[in-house]
């Protein structure tokens, strides 16, 4: 990536302070892709540490690895090490059903996550099937309902929804098995602005709702500073500082990269980036 | 900024199909002078359809109409298809979104740049070859050399674009349409490409026609926005003066944004109204 190196040159790992009330903790999580020569270290020593009922938010551009970092902890990756807690019991490399009743994601692009020859009602209804859930009618009425979809929906397919609504259908697909922690990996970024704003709302509603925990990944600044708690900021697979939300609104980020980063998405000056 | 370089009146574009006609763009006039003219609108809005039109490159079966497109004081609409190859890519250029889908993937982008610019001038292949590696150098590529030798594949994103604008501008256009050009980039090589393709338009007095969603980036970057919905253009105001906005859809873009600056708890969601689509179009044009 050309001229971003110069941005990153007090970086820091950040280490996360040991507590007991931490609902997910990641500890020197390394992801690697490829075999022999090929090896390449996606992400390289994370620690995060998600609170009970917080929401967090890992910013960074495309291939700093905060996607990578929200597969592995789903386990949609294989190939890493290091240690994922959830309520301070370790998860393995094989994850059983308990798991999914616990963690669920809900991904970028609302017209590839879905199941184009399914109707919504199958696709709500197959999880709760497979855990062997009673009263999947009801279930799937309510799920509609908590979305802001309404029964009319049920037999629908995916294209006769709206990009919204599709992502509204996905949100639902993941409160079915009643989860606590929500991955979110860029739920609103193929969506317009006034659906963006639809969407992000829902996600505050349903987690006063359902007490739930969030994990967010977006590179969009704006999107974390409203969601979120406590953001990390990721670049080239490392964690390079981790803030609250205060300190990003009051633009005092301690690395250089950051700080470019809020820069960027405050809009185009010339001054700025002019003489690069 | 006075002297007008294009100027867009009562322009249509429509899309026949089973279920009737579908009018993408509806009656939308607006000009553009030696300046930045953003066009903003969510997907759907006839923004890109707009950008396209004024190069006739709309497809078929859609079909496009208007009462005049005037470009150096002459009529687009009465040029045939070989003056328009003259027109495109050497009076007005166009920069689309992504450089993965708009270079060549089996040649070189050295002889993509050079193409464009032997089809244009009689440069021969040793200037066409010296003024590519000297706009390559203008977008700021570290190592033009290599660039030059290089296929599409083997730059990143942000190269790719600008690449991609080094060939959209050496044949000195003197107007560029730039549509969603740096949607596929990070926010911070989207900064680098927005400054390289600001200074390149401002040293040669160009106008520039910027097409984006996003309302924020253009505020910022442009010196006049024109704000579409559902086909039409339903207000303009400089840039400057955004946050003063009246219509009622530009102000719900506006609040439905979050921001970093000031947090809010919920974010306002936009309620559409079917009378802006049935309303007339604001006349752009200055």
């Amino acid at each position: 990536m050309p001229g971003s190196d110069s941005a990153v040159m007090e970086r820091k790992p950040w280490v996360a302070e040991a507590t007991k009330d931490a609902r997910l903790e990641i500890k020197d999580l390394n992801v690697y892709f490829g075999e022999g020569a090929d090896r390449f270290q996606a992400v390289k020593n994370v620690s995060v540490k998600v609170q009970q009922g917080g929401s967090f938010g890992i910013v960074g551009e495309s291939g700093s690895g905060k996607s990578t970092v929200l597969r592995a902890v789903c386990g949609l990756v294989e190939s890493w090490d290091g240690e994922i807690d959830i309520d301070g019991a370790p998860v393995s490399h094989k994850r059983d059903k308990a798991f999914a009743r616990k963690i669920q994601m809900v991904f970028q692009d609302p017209y590839a996550s879905l199941h184009p020859r399914h109707t919504v009602d199958r696709v709500l209804s197959e999880p709760l099937k497979l855990h062997g859930f009673d009263d999947v009618d009801g279930r799937v009425l309510r799920a509609l309902d908590d979305v802001g979809l309404g029964a009319d929906f049920r037999f629908r397919y995916p294209h006769q929804l709206s990009g919204g609504q599709r992502q509204r259908v996905a949100v639902a697909r993941a409160l079915m098995l009643e989860p606590e922690i929500l991955l979110l990996d860029e739920p609103t970024s193929a969506l317009d602005v006034s659906v963006q704003a639809e969407i992000l709302n829902l996600f505050a509603d349903l987690r006063k709702e359902h007490n739930l925990t969030y994990v967010m990944v977006t590179h969009d600044l704006a999107v974390v500073a409203h969601m979120c708690d406590e953001i990390a900021v990721m670049q080239h697979g490392e964690v390079v500082e981790v803030m609250d939300v205060e300190a990003m609104r009051s633009s005092t980020p301690e690395t250089a990269y950051t700080q470019e980063l809020l820069k960027a998405s405050m809009g185009y000056d010339a001054e700025f980036f002019g003489d690069s | 900024m006075s002297d007008t370089l294009l100027s867009v009146e009562d322009l249509w574009v429509r899309f026949p199909t089973r279920s009737g006609t579908v009018d993408a763009v509806r009656g939308i006039s607006f000009s553009v002078g030696r300046e930045r003219v953003g066009i903003v609108g969510e997907s759907g809005s006839g923004k890109s359809m707009t950008g396209r039109s004024i190069l006739r490159l709309i497809r078929s079966p859609g079909q496009m109409e208007a009462k005049s497109i005037m470009f150096n004081g002459e009529n687009l609409l009465d040029y045939s298809e070989r003056q328009m190859r003259k027109i495109r890519g050497h009076q007005i250029s166009m920069v689309m979104q992504d450089p993965k889908f708009s270079l060549n993937p089996v040649h070189t982008v050295g002889k993509q740049i050079c193409e464009a610019l032997r089809l244009h001038t009689k440069a021969s292949r040793r200037e066409a070859r010296q003024g590519a590696l000297e706009m390559l150098e203008a977008v700021q590529i570290r190592n033009p050399e290599r660039v030059f030798d290089s296929y599409p594949h083997e730059l990143s994103g942000g190269m790719g674009q600008r690449v991609m604008i080094a060939m959209m501008l050496i044949t000195d256009p003197k107007l560029l349409i730039a549509d969603e050009p740096t949607s596929a980039l990070d926010v911070t090589v989207q900064m680098k490409v927005l400054a390289i393709m600001d200074k390149l338009v401002q040293e040669r007095g160009m106008g520039l026609i910027f097409i984006s969603h996003d309302l924020n980036l253009v505020s910022s970057f442009c010196d006049r926005i024109i704000i579409m919905y559902a086909g039409r253009i339903v207000e303009t105001c400089k840039a400057s003066e955004l946050h003063n906005a009246t219509h009622p859809y530009t102000r719900g873009l506006l609040n439905a944004l979050p921001r970093i600056e000031e947090p809010k708890g919920r974010l306002e969601a936009l309620q559409r109204q079917d009378s802006w689509k049935q309303e007339a179009s604001v006349d752009a044009r200055v």
